[in-house]
């Protein structure tokens, strides 16, 4: 069948797709609003091509183990989940953090604590981050548009295999849901997947380390190849950036609005400007500190109470003393007319 | 045959261990095992025998083991845990891996205590059996492991066997083994020893996991 680049597509189904794309051959998961067209639309593509499999299972828990028992047999696996899920997945993510497996996961922001609400939030960035009992070495990738979530989606995959740290692709219900023309961009190579453990290798493979300095030294390296993997994976958009006084930052979906926002506001003959950073972690952090020299204000827009405002505080270099204001609004949408209005 | 073994000088565990690698030397299948290991005393069988192993996380071994499964069903996928790690913390992934009938080998090393940590209670603590977490004794029946899965999978091979049953262990193992072979979910649970939390020594050792066997009887279920 031939492959039509243009087409009128749910975010859902373009992570379907892109999964597809990218030869992953198994996902493991655990229904979840508002993520659980992924594991539906997966399966669909199972019966149409029997070289596909998946399970549905008991909880977001076995789905984040089957997925780390998949990747040490060699099968590009993931899953899919949301909020709740988000904690419950941890358990796996972190076993993926302490034996460098290239665990994907698809994590549909919902509304939080607790079960919150299920549709939208940006208030699962430190969670994708930061959610395991170590130091958060992982790939986290913020897209913004529909478009964006398919080439980054694509791009985990083979980030994973080459890199071998956990990661994430971090979105959320409303960019999910959007349908709308997308034009796909379907060239590139894939990674080929290698199993940790097979009838060829005779390994023995731990994460439980007997002396504390052995478990300090395997994290230094990790954190080498990490700093090394920064330099090539880092993602971010700048937008109208010019020599503007003053600096919105913010990502995902939101990032989409602030980009409207921007050509508004330089309409009216204001000096604002969009940095958006792609990849949450590792963060574009030099790129960030360079772009800060010449502004005046930085103003954080994002669904959640500063998760993304911690990101930027902690990247700022000190000599970057520079007024931070934001609009905060937790598990709320944001649209371009308030983006605007700050500016008045 | 193996590395230094990291179990405490008398425990059973090295005995179902050198068992099953016996058993995979005899069916020439040494290249063809995987094993994976809950966290417990099981984690320390990491490096204890010359076939494929890693460790995964406390309760999560038999998750993982069905996803390795699925990804190379043509290997043997065998999961190693205790008592808590398959009866308490990860009875919901062994209940579902029995449900839905998947080959893999679940092999339950049961000493009736939490070991790794000392000896608090467990699913598989026997009726008035005093632990650091049940100091006037336990107040309840344990969970018998033969009869939970058999409940939800008639096709499964359950047995239940003991470190002072050798010949017994070795063809519950065998017949585990072949149950795998043949598509189906496998379980055996092996009465241990374990002198350090039992503060018992010598021919002790051999009396209590033989009153072991009132709450636990050995056999195929």
């Amino acid at each position: 069948m031939e492959k039509v680049n243009k087409q009128f597509l749910t975010g859902h189904e373009v992570v379907v797709q892109a999964c597809v794309d990218a030869e992953a051959t198994h996902m493991f998961g655990y229904p979840i609003t508002p993520g659980t067209e992924i594991l539906s639309g997966w399966i669909k593509k199972c019966q149409e091509d029997k070289k596909l499999h998946f399970l549905q299972t008991e909880d977001e828990i076995a789905a984040g183990f089957t997925v780390c028992g998949a990747l040490m047999a060699g099968s590009k696996a993931f899953t899919a989940t949301a909020g709740p899920g988000t904690v419950l997945m941890q358990d796996a993510m972190g076993m993926a953090d302490g034996m460098r497996l290239p665990f994907v996961t698809i994590i549909a922001q919902r509304g939080g604590p607790s079960s919150g609400t299920v549709i939208y939030s940006q208030q699962e960035v430190n969670l994708a981050i930061h959610g395991g009992n170590g130091e958060g070495l992982r790939l986290v990738f913020s897209p913004s548009t529909v478009e964006e979530l398919y080439r980054l989606t694509r791009k985990a995959f083979n980030d994973a295999w080459t890199y071998r740290f956990p990661t994430v692709v971090l979105t959320d219900g409303y960019l999910l849901k959007t349908k709308q023309d997308v034009t796909l961009d379907f060239a590139g190579e894939n990674v080929e997947p290698k199993p940790l453990v097979s009838e060829h290798t005779q390994k023995n493979i731990r994460n439980i380390y007997t002396f504390e300095q052995e478990l300090m030294d395997e994290l230094e390296n990790q954190k080498k190849d990490f700093d090394e993997m920064a330099k090539t994976v880092t993602e971010f958009e700048s937008y109208k950036v010019e020599s503007c006084e003053e600096l919105i930052i913010a990502h995902g979906i939101v990032g989409a609005a602030a980009r409207d926002a921007v050509d508004e506001l330089q309409a009216q003959g204001k000096s604002v400007g969009l940095f958006r950073p792609i990849t949450l972690s590792p963060f574009p952090k030099d790129e960030l500190n360079k772009l800060v020299k010449g502004v005046n204000k930085i103003m954080i827009v994002e669904s959640s109470m500063g998760q993304l405002r911690d990101l930027v505080k902690q990247s700022l270099e000190v000599e970057n003393k520079i007024k931070i204001e934001g609009l905060y609004k937790p598990a709320v949408g944001i649209e371009v007319e308030e983006i605007v209005e700050l500016f008045k | 045959m193996s590395k230094d073994s990291k179990f405490c000088p008398g425990c059973g565990q090295t005995m179902i261990l050198q068992t099953l690698y016996r058993i995979l030397q005899e069916q020439k299948s040494e290249e063809k095992a995987v094993l994976g290991l809950d966290i417990g005393c099981s984690l320390l069988a990491w490096d204890f025998l010359p076939i494929n192993t890693f460790q995964t996380h406390h309760g999560r071994v038999t998750a993982t083991m069905v996803g390795f499964n699925r990804a190379r069903p043509d290997l043997l996928s065998f999961a190693y845990t205790g008592d808590g790690g398959a009866y308490a913390i990860g009875l919901q992934s062994l209940l579902w891996a029995a449900k839905r009938n998947d080959p893999v080998t679940v092999i339950v090393a049961n000493n009736a205590v939490y070991a790794m940590t000392g000896g608090q209670t467990a699913p598989t603590t026997m009726k008035d059996q005093k632990t650091d977490t049940s100091p006037s004794g336990y107040d309840a029946d344990p969970v018998d492991g033969m009869k939970l899965i058999r409940s939800v999978n008639e096709k499964a091979y359950l047995a239940r066997g003991a470190v002072n049953e050798m010949k017994d262990m070795k063809m519950y193992l065998e017949k585990a083994i072949q149950a795998q072979r043949d598509g189906n979910f496998a379980m055996v649970e092996i009465l241990s020893f374990c002198p350090t939390n039992w503060r018992v020594k010598g021919k002790e050792m051999i009396e209590y996991v033989d009153n072991m066997k009132t709450a636990f009887p050995t056999g195929e279920f």
